[in-house]
């Protein structure tokens, strides 16, 4: 962790974000350092995803600020947007290959769209990176052969064809076997140090993420609710820090959706009356 | 009361405003579109693809139709002008119908249902998927890389199956006409040649087929971009892209024809 006091590469500053009525983040503050691996933990819903669009630019912030590389996203026009996206690498929740490309070509897309590389060139690029994630042997194969894990590797080998600086990570362990969730942790950790990117995994995944990562932030509705290293977070006396590690069905979570009271619904309040 | 009110112009002005909504977005994306269409004329690979998809892949569809369409006209046409003592002139009634009309209206709707939904669907599913996010994330647009190249496709393709149905109907009219019926030969198609006028006729019905493409293409690509990510959106947008582009081609070939109408 030689990189961790450099300037940060992703900032948040105070930021909020609506879907129209629906707030989704409220005064969300971050940083992420060269050579960090940082995870955004919360439920579903929390506004995970959400985040990392604003870091891509797809949705720009109400208020506060998203640098990325000391850039002001939610200020700059489209082509300086898509100059800093080639910054960025994003692997998708379930990859999100082309189908109608076979693996070469998915990981030789960005290469081709985004550089002048000579032919040649682009095989052997392609070739290192699908042997990084261990799946030179796939090169001919189509996408829908592949299995879900495989997919995600590919994905992973596409989004670090161009060497991003920052890597976004969605969802990266969702509905994966133990082997390939054990393989992607793995190669997250092995990327980010072998490229000195700044790593954001949005994730749910508690075991995993404790295990991989720098540094942790909870997320819960949309307010950053607790934050630290894996081991501040292991000792978090937090009440939702503990329900969410230790997996607890009710807490400051709640198990029941907000609702009118229960004998009302049932239509029992008129008999009591 | 007021409630009451309220409620009826809620219902009667909310699909409205939406539609307008929906309307004023197609037309921001056509401009996109345009805006971004020199990639897809520059690397014209990108475009033989769709070309190949869309076009292509419907010419047996429209083939197949238009030597129906072509008989058909011919049986229905040769017992009305039997009754004139005017049969010698069926291949001029078979060639007027399907060059000015039919070709290019038939051959749109089939290329609509055939080529457009399936662009619906591939578009919508790839925005399903994220694989236009990713592109997006990767700095390359999606309405240029994706979108515009099954735009020109469509373009391109619609003319050219226009005018393949057109043919295939003219020969199904020979079929019918002096094959099975046993009209001459000679007065079918010399009759033909002298009453078809090249740019009053066959100019306009290509013109006409030149609309539609836009049109259909439009609809398509529009309706795929913006369906909602899920199984029932896409699914709802590639009926609608079938419906609508029947409805504006048959608008659009109205007005169109009365344009070209000579009042002869």
């Amino acid at each position: 962790m030689t990189f961790v006091m450099s300037a940060p590469l992703v900032e948040f500053r105070n930021v909020s974000f609506a879907y129209e009525e629906e707030i989704v983040l409220r005064d969300v503050s971050l940083t992420v350092a060269r050579g960090q691996v940082v995870a955004i933990m919360g439920g579903s819903g929390s506004g995970k995803t959400t985040l990392l669009k604003l870091i891509g630019g797809q949705i720009r912030p109400d208020s506060g600020e998203v640098l990325v590389d000391g850039e002001n996203v939610g200020n700059l026009g489209e082509r300086d947007l898509y100059r800093l996206r080639r910054k960025l690498g994003m692997l998708f929740q379930f990859g999100a290959l082309f189908t109608d490309l076979s693996v070469f070509d998915n990981v030789a897309f960005p290469l081709r769209e985004r550089t002048n590389l000579p032919e040649s060139m682009i095989r052997d690029l392609v070739l290192m990176k699908l042997q990084a994630v261990g799946l030179r042997g796939a090169a001919r194969l189509m996408p829908a052969e592949l299995s879900g894990g495989m997919a995600r590797r590919v994905a992973l080998a596409r989004a670090i064809a161009l060497d991003p600086r920052v890597m976004l990570y969605d969802e990266p362990f969702t509905g994966l076997d133990p082997i390939s969730l054990a393989t992607t942790g793995k190669l997250i950790r092995e990327l980010n140090d072998a490229l000195g990117t700044a790593s954001i995994v949005v994730t749910h995944d508690v075991a995993e993420s404790l295990a991989l990562v720098d540094y942790i932030y909870f997320l819960a509705d949309g307010v950053v609710v607790a934050q630290g290293s894996p081991d501040e977070v292991r000792a978090s006396e937090h009440p939702f820090v503990r329900q969410f590690i230790n997996a607890e069905p009710d807490g400051p979570v709640p198990f029941h959706k907000p609702a009118a009271p229960y004998a009302a619904d049932l239509g029992l309040e008129a008999a009591n009356g | 009361m007021v409630n009451v009110l309220v409620n009826l112009f809620s219902r009667i002005g909310a699909p409205l405003t939406r539609g307008i909504v929906k309307l004023g977005f197609a037309c921001r994306f056509f401009i996109a579109i345009l805006r971004h269409s020199p990639v897809s004329l520059v690397r014209f690979r990108l475009t033989m693809r769709e070309i190949w998809f869309a076009g292509v892949l419907s010419v047996l569809i429209i083939v197949v139709s238009g030597l129906f369409v072509g008989m058909v006209l011919a049986l229905q046409g040769y017992e009305t002008l039997v009754r004139f003592g005017a049969s010698s002139s069926l291949g001029v009634l078979v060639a007027l119908s399907l060059v000015r009309e039919l070709g290019p209206v038939v051959g749109a709707l089939l290329f609509a249902s055939r080529a457009g939904s399936a662009i619906t669907a591939e578009i919508g599913l790839m925005k399903a998927t994220e694989q236009l996010a990713a592109m997006e994330m990767m700095a390359v647009n999606p309405v240029a890389r994706v979108v515009a190249p099954r735009f020109w496709g469509g373009v391109i393709s619609m003319p050219l199956l226009a005018a393949m149905f057109s043919a295939m109907g003219i020969f199904g009219g020979y079929l019918i006409g002096v094959q099975l019926l046993g009209l001459d030969e000679g007065s079918f198609w010399s009759q033909m040649q002298a009453a078809v006028d090249f740019r009053l006729d066959v100019m306009n019905g290509v013109i006409k087929s030149a609309f539609f493409g836009v049109a259909v293409s439009l609809i398509a690509v529009f309706e795929g971009y913006d369906a909602p990510p899920t199984a029932e959106g896409v699914s709802g947008a590639t009926t609608r892209t079938v419906v609508t582009s029947a409805l504006v081609i048959l608008a659009l070939d109205f007005v169109l024809t009365a344009f070209m109408f000579r009042g002869v």
